[in-house]
């Protein structure tokens, strides 16, 4: 009797503790998650406002609004503040929440380590953003870092490095922790071929930045001390290559490209299903298609640099493993199509993001492809068109895809549903503006203008005009994503267990919201 | 969690955390392996340097082909020398030892030290193109206001290939006085 009370107590006490500190000292999964969501949304709207900034200063030929070094490093913030601070952490995020529900596990497998990587982020970010009060300004040469003209940046370099390094050190042991929760968390039952595709895409994903981001650590490591220790590994006078840095950069640049994708796609195999009441077409192709875009990955990273001036092999080498990724992520395509096929669709707001993602998403991969073909890309390169294409993957890609997760997971985390109005209100006026937005970009690369500069010829005026209004309308209806995001936190209609009619999987078995901790004994998996 | 999920998740943790150091190492393994790469190739341009007495002995001059040599001077961003070759270019014989020089001068009031990095064009012939003797060899010191006739002594691989009739073997001049100081 008094063994069965003690146990029957210690399952109580659990509950979260009260205060802000809570969400200091926290190593729940649930929280961690909501601690990276919340940040990733921060950071997506201060990344959003440079963008802005960006787009106002393009409103017109001329300079008008900033100076061109503080329009060059709103551009370079800008990319590293929406990848490593919105776009990774919000993935990451959902896999806090997601996973250990989604593989019935009762929390990650690493926690204090999870909560170590979670608090790591504001420190990176405030060393990143504090650049701009320093001698010198932000960074302003690019988010790739390519020296010399990198190490030209004035006091705040080192602050850009050690964030770098922050951010990655947090993304490699968030990583770790999700690749140690996958294997050895799953129920009983739950084996590796049985795995939602948010999991599968995950697992693969960390490994991927457990394999790369070190080696971006290597590469700003050898910047600074170029810098500030009179190393040569860049510079040609002490018998270094400028274009060394390039392939090392890209040597992880590239796979980072996917890492900001796979989730996505993991993602978007959740959704599709639900609202096409249909199980999802060819799982275990999706899984080998996802492994082989991972494996892909690090053999084509010289296509982002085919006018250095390499050999024709090379060329034709990087060009066609480039358009041999075309291959799996086709069948991506082609599976969420046909998981469509004759489904009984209906549309809310989640299924409005993650069609708006495929179609989109589709449209982004195949200006890729025109990128790839090697001697076109000699005209393309740093273009518009190169921003055309990666904003087409990246925000109607990978920030839709995040879009369709909050609405369609939020009902569970919160155990309110949202306002299904305004996050359809939200979906097209954000889908309209997109276009708008970056669809007239591919217009003005292929007349030739460049990125990264403040000013431009005045036959680029109506193109860019367009554009700068699209941006606008978009960059404002964010903040009605932001409003229903706080409206459901705070109240609403009361979601069901299973949310969805069409929704599978052991997250639905959990009540809305879920109890602090979920699966303390293993659920069944069939 | 159970005592032996806690090592178990600990093992697994250092598997990876292993992968991660060990791709920190594979960073820096990049940069001899990117050297060795473009040696292997001749990417990149760079030049060999080669023994002059071993080079005259294995080379046969092959007079029937008529190679030009261009000769291209830059200036790093910064850099204040006068800098330039003493004559545009050469018409060359493939195994032939040919001799021209660069002059620079150091129009600044302080000392400094220089360092030319060569490059040869196109890359596919950066292999066939050796040096005997370059002044790009060392740093080269010039007092202020001094200047200087740098010597250049080259020769011609004659299995360069056949298509190549024109070579241009440019110089980038780096101001390298306070790396020197530094050291």
């Amino acid at each position: 009797m008094s063994t069965a009370t003690a146990t029957h107590d210690e399952h109580h006490d659990h509950g979260p503790a009260k205060g802000l500190m809570r969400w200091v000292t926290t190593t729940n999964h649930k929280d961690i998650g909501t601690l990276y969501l919340l940040f990733a949304l921060v950071m997506f709207f201060i990344g959003g406002a440079m963008a802005m900034v960006i787009r106002a200063e393009l409103f017109q030929p001329g300079l008008q609004l900033v100076d061109p070094q503080f329009f060059n490093s709103m551009t370079t913030v800008h990319a590293l503040v929406m990848i490593f601070g919105a776009v990774m952490p919000a993935f990451t995020g959902l896999a806090n929440w997601l996973i250990p529900m989604m593989i019935g596990a009762p929390d990650m497998a690493l926690p204090r380590m999870n909560n170590f990587s979670f608090w790591i982020l504001p420190f990176a970010f405030s060393l990143l953003l504090s650049t701009f009060f320093m001698n010198g300004g932000g960074p302003a040469g690019g988010w790739t870092l390519y020296p010399p003209l990198s190490l030209q940046m004035g006091d705040g370099f080192p602050f850009l490095i050690f964030a770098i390094h922050l951010a990655g050190i947090s993304s490699i042991m968030g990583s770790i922790n999700i690749v140690v929760t996958i294997l050895n968390m799953r129920a009983p039952g739950m084996t590796l071929m049985k795995m939602p595709l948010f999991v599968w895409t995950w697992l693969i994903t960390a490994y991927l930045l457990i394999a790369t981001m070190p080696v971006l650590a290597g590469a700003v490591t050898m910047l600074l001390t170029d810098k500030f220790a009179g190393t040569s590994f860049f510079s040609a006078a002490g018998g270094g290559d400028p274009v060394m840095f390039q392939h090392i950069f890209w040597f992880f640049g590239h796979p980072e490209v996917y890492i900001l994708i796979l989730p996505a796609f993991g993602i978007v195999s959740a959704i599709v299903p639900t609202f096409a009441r249909k199980p999802l077409f060819g799982y275990s192709s999706m899984v080998y298609a996802t492994a082989s875009i991972a494996f892909l990955s690090f053999i084509v990273w010289a296509h982002h640099m085919f006018t250095v001036g390499m050999p024709v092999v090379g060329e034709l080498f990087f060009m066609y493993a480039t358009m041999m990724i075309a291959v799996p992520t086709g069948v991506k395509v082609f599976n969420w199509v046909s998981t469509m096929w004759k489904g009984s669709m209906t549309f809310e707001t989640p299924m409005l993001f993650a069609v708006g993602f495929i179609i989109m998403f589709t449209i982004g991969g195949f200006s890729g492809l025109m990128l790839a073909i090697a001697p076109a890309d000699f005209q393309y390169h740093d273009t518009y068109f190169v921003v055309a294409h990666f904003h087409y993957v990246l925000v109607t890609g990978a920030v839709y895809s995040i879009m369709a997760a909050a609405y369609y997971w939020l009902p569970k985390w919160t155990g309110n549903m949202y306002d299904e109005k305004l996050g359809k209100m939200h979906f097209w006026i954000s889908t309209v503006s997109v276009n708008v937005l970056f669809f007239p970009q591919h217009f003005l690369g292929l007349a030739g203008m460049p990125r990264r500069i403040p000013d431009y010829s005045v036959q680029f005026t109506d193109w860019n005009v367009i554009s700068s209004i699209g941006g606008f309308v978009f960059g404002a209806s964010q903040l009605m994503f932001a409003y229903v995001v706080i409206k459901t936190i705070r109240g609403g209609e009361k979601a069901t267990s299973q949310v969805w009619e069409g929704a599978h999987g052991l997250e639905w078995t959990l009540p809305s919201p879920p109890p602090y901790h979920s699966f303390t004994e293993a659920p069944e998996v069939k | 969690m159970t005592a032996a999920g806690h090592k178990r998740n600990g093992r697994s943790f250092a598997r990876v955390a292993m992968v991660a150091v060990a791709m920190f190492g594979f960073g820096y393994l990049l940069v001899p392996l990117y050297d060795v790469f473009c040696e292997i190739t001749g990417l990149n341009g760079k030049t060999g340097r080669i023994d002059e007495a071993a080079v005259v002995a294995r080379y046969e001059p092959d007079v029937s082909r008529v190679i030009t040599v261009q000769f291209v001077a830059n200036n790093n961003v910064g850099m204040p020398w006068e800098f330039g070759p003493s004559v545009a270019s050469l018409e060359v014989h493939p195994g032939q030892i040919y001799a021209t020089s660069f002059t620079a001068r150091n129009p600044t009031g302080h000392n400094m030290v220089a360092q030319a990095v060569p490059s040869v064009a196109p890359n596919k012939a950066s292999r066939y193109f050796n040096k005997t003797e370059c002044f790009c060899f060392n740093q080269q010191p010039l007092a202020a206001g001094e200047s200087k006739d740098m010597p250049l002594r080259f020769i011609v691989d004659p299995k360069l290939p056949r298509d190549v009739r024109t070579l241009t073997l440019a110089y980038t001049i780096f101001d390298v006085t306070q790396q020197v100081a530094v050291n």
